[in-house]
This record gives structure tokens, C-alpha cells and sequence, in this order.
């Protein structure tokens, strides 16, 4: 498939763009449907959809920190160093760290009914603040260094004749089914570990 | 202070030095770059699914135990 060989210092590393970005996708993508299995859980208490929605968020985590890592290193050899204070960044590190508390929360309630609640109430307002902090609060910063927040142009705009986009849809797609494939497994695996518990 | 300017000019310097590693990353418009990004993607995902293959293999080993 052929891609942009030279867009300023990204280079050809714009192949990048089907890998970095769909991870991040998937992130979102399973952290609504954590959502939605949080909200129902707390109108029936059926522990089942506790599963799902904590199985999802477990495996979103997977993939938000492949998108730093896969980030942080495009950044080295794109922009020179591994990390900048920039709104971008350092508003996806603040969402991660936010899900590393939702971890941490479930640590700490022993009663599973209680747990379930506990951490279901606290998806259901961490999640809108997780998309102001990754997409709203970056592009509404002066500046920023990362595509598509600040004052930096999105990819959308380079890509002229639509040799990235054919790529990049399906790739998206790929990674998302992907990740919806392993978050299942966790359910499984989490469903299977709870009803041994139960007996 | 002009006793450290020493300190500070080796770590500019360092700063601004091409390692071995960066040229190999910055050669052929860097498209190891992508290689490299795709290995960590890799690494990650199957250190992931050897856990919970860990797992399961122990949840098993407790059925059989039963």
C-alpha cells in the first residue's frame, strides 16, 4: 500500500498511524462498553455484568499503555525525546493513572455486590472526564506538538489522496475487534474464577 | 558556578550526540521506527496473553485437584 514517504520529520514512520492511533481507538471502544455493562449492572445487580464491565476496563488498560509506549517512542524519533509537557500527553497519562484508581478501588472493597457499585459509580463519571482529558482538553490547548490538538494539523488534512485512509479504517477496525476478542476472554476467565468462588 | 559548566556542557553534548542507536533508527527515512513500534506492540500483547494463558492453566490444575 503506498504512504507519504516525506512528511517533514516523520518520514516514512507515518506508517505509524495505523498502529499508534487504532490503539487508542480500542481503548475508547472498550472502555464504552464497560460503560454501558456498568450502567446495567447497576440497575439489575446481576454480578455477571460486573464481570464484563471490569474485564473491559482491565483490557482498555492493555491498550492505553501500548498507545504511550508506542507514543513515547515515535516521539524520540520524530520530536527528539521520550516525553514533553504537552496537552496530549499528559492529558492521556492523567486518563491512565485515572483507570489505575479504578484498579486500585476494586483492591480495596472485599464485599463483591459493594465492589461492583462502588467501582460501576466511579466509571460512570471517570469515563466523560477520561474523554475531556485525551480529546477535548488538548484541542483546546494553544499549542501542542501532537497531530490533531493545539495549533497542529491532523493527519486528515495530509493525506491527500486517500492512500492512508484505506489502510487506516480497516487497521482500526482490526485492532478493535482485536481488543474485544482478549476482553472477552478476560470475562471469561474473570465469570469462570467468580462462580468457583460462589460454590 | 563556572566550576560545573563542565557538568553542563557534557550533558548538552550528550544531548546532541548520534548514537549508534539513533542512526540506526533515523536511517532509511526512518522505517525502524515503525519496526520497533510494531515489536513493542507485539511484546506487550503476548506478554498479556501468556498471563492469562498462566491462569487458565492454574484454574485447570484446580478442577483436576477437585
Amino acid at each position: 500500500m503506498p504512504a507519504p514517504d516525506d512528511i517533514g520529520i516523520l518520514a516514512r514512520t507515518i506508517r505509524n498511524l495505523h498502529f499508534h492511533v487504532p490503539m487508542w481507538f480500542t481503548m475508547i471502544v472498550l472502555l464504552v462498553v464497560s460503560y454501558i455493562y456498568g450502567i446495567k449492572f447497576l440497575r439489575t445487580g446481576d454480578m455477571r455484568l460486573d464481570s464484563m464491565s471490569s474485564s473491559f476496563v482491565k483490557v482498555s488498560m492493555l491498550f492505553g499503555l501500548i498507545g504511550l509506549a508506542t507514543g513515547s517512542f515515535w516521539a524520540r524519533f520524530t520530536w527528539g525525546t521520550w516525553w514533553i509537557e504537552d496537552a496530549k500527553l499528559n492529558g492521556a497519562a492523567i486518563g491512565l493513572l485515572m483507570y489505575a484508581a479504578y484498579y486500585i478501588l476494586r483492591g480495596s472493597i472485599e464485599d463483591e455486590n459493594q465492589r461492583g457499585k462502588f467501582s460501576a459509580v466511579y466509571n460512570l463519571f471517570a469515563f466523560p472526564i477520561f474523554i475531556v482529558l485525551i480529546i477535548i482538553y488538548p484541542r483546546m490547548a494553544e499549542t501542542s506538538l501532537h497531530p490533531a490538538s493545539g495549533d497542529t494539523i491532523g493527519f486528515s488534512t495530509l493525506d491527500l489522496d486517500n492512500d492512508l485512509r484505506k489502510v487506516f479504517y480497516l487497521a482500526g477496525l482490526g485492532w478493535i475487534l482485536l481488543g474485544v476478542w482478549i476482553a472477552t476472554l478476560k470475562y471469561r476467565l474473570t465469570e469462570i474464577k467468580r462462580k468457583d468462588e460462589e460454590i | 558556578m563556572r566550576k560545573y559548566s563542565w557538568i553542563v556542557m557534557l550533558a548538552s553534548l550528550s544531548a546532541m550526540a548520534q548514537t549508534p542507536v539513533d542512526d540506526f533508527f533515523y536511517q532509511s527515512g526512518k522505517i525502524y521506527v515503525v519496526v520497533a513500534i510494531l515489536v513493542i506492540i507485539f511484546l506487550l500483547l503476548t506478554l498479556y496473553l501468556v498471563r492469562l494463558d498462566k491462569k487458565i492453566a492454574q484454574l485447570e490444575k484446580e478442577r483436576n485437584e477437585a
